[in-house]
């Protein structure tokens, strides 16, 4: 029952995914040609929001929901595989027009051929795993 | 104009934006961090391949809270769809549809271009290349880069991590070569 909060939290990003049609491959291409400012803006209000809370929570030390500091752990950097990654992140972003968060709600909403979608990204996770000491870093 | 239909037409940046900041939130003040693409790994664990692959040697009953989350975000999505259903075509805009007619790519006002997006064109090479090596390429690069959208541009970004800047700068180099270098081959 613990985790019932956490399938509440991911219906309400469900619904928010799809309402503001960011799940859409369409906006992803119009994204890529800077036709609109909506991923941008969506994106950008998300992290200057979220910048704001963060700077917050470090400053009056906020505690979570059972009573401890909420830390935040800092991101690795690599020499490589941050820009690396994230290019061929991004070419298949464009390709599949979805990022692993809007392939999972676009099942939901009814395109089944995205479990094949999430289903070859798994398989490039799994990759990366296998391969991962002979990846630069 | 009833509470379904306002909350049916499309979500301006200015909700959308917010609310995922709020996600974020409420996920922190569980004890969690908001990132979606360390689900993928989850899973392979959860299969076994931390019997062969340290990278999934851990113990994924403590991440299970994701797989719940992404549970919730597709059951939400069917919501969103189901009650919520936009009859209207998506937004888009028309610099965007003439850019893609002219590759031949047909805007039916649906989320995604449906005779890409459809079990028979996995058959086809143009097909299969969008929808498997294009997801293998999320997968991947979103693990080798350490994130995805949600646990770099979202959350990292937010706590002005230098990792995660170059990892958006990458999503966005890719994301632009593919568009505009790759797809005029492809279509």
């Amino acid at each position: 029952m613990k985790y019932i909060k956490f399938f509440l939290i991911g219906i309400l990003f469900g619904i928010i995914m799809t309402k503001s049609e960011i799940i859409s491959w369409f906006r992803i291409q119009e994204m890529f040609r800077f036709h609109s400012f909506h991923m941008y803006g969506v994106i950008g209000s998300a992290v200057i929001l979220g910048m704001i809370q963060i700077f917050f929570i470090k400053k009056i030390k906020f505690k979570n929901f059972k009573g401890k500091i909420i830390e935040f752990k800092n991101k690795k950097l690599g020499k490589y595989n941050n820009l690396f990654g994230g290019i061929i992140f991004g070419l298949g972003w464009a390709l599949t027009g979805a990022c692993p968060g809007p392939m999972y709600i676009l099942v939901g909403n009814g395109y089944y051929i995205f479990g094949v979608v999430i289903v070859s990204a798994i398989l490039g996770a799994f990759t990366y795993g296998a391969l991962k000491e002979k990846l630069p870093h | 104009m009833s509470i379904i239909d306002f909350i049916s037409k499309p979500w301006p940046w200015y909700v959308a934006g917010p609310m995922i900041s709020f996600v974020m939130f409420l996920l922190l003040w569980f004890g969690k961090s908001f990132g979606i693409s360390s689900s993928l790994r989850n899973v392979c664990s959860i299969a076994g391949a931390g019997k062969y692959y340290k990278y999934f040697d851990f113990n994924w009953k403590k991440e299970i809270w994701n797989i719940i989350f992404i549970a919730g975000a597709i059951f939400g999505g069917y919501i969103a769809s189901t009650f919520f259903h936009n009859f209207n075509p998506v937004e888009l805009s028309n610099n965007t549809i003439d850019d893609l007619s002219k590759l031949g790519i047909i805007f039916n006002g649906e989320l995604v271009p449906e005779e890409i997006f459809n079990i028979y064109s996995l058959a086809t090479l143009k097909g299969f290349l969008i929808i498997v090596i294009g997801g293998f390429f999320v997968g991947f690069g979103a693990r080798w880069a350490g994130g995805c959208t949600s646990g770099h541009a979202i959350s990292g970004l937010s706590n002005l991590q230098l990792p995660s800047l170059i990892a958006v700068v990458g999503f966005f180099i890719g994301g632009l070569v593919m568009t505009h270098l790759i797809f005029p081959l492809i279509f």
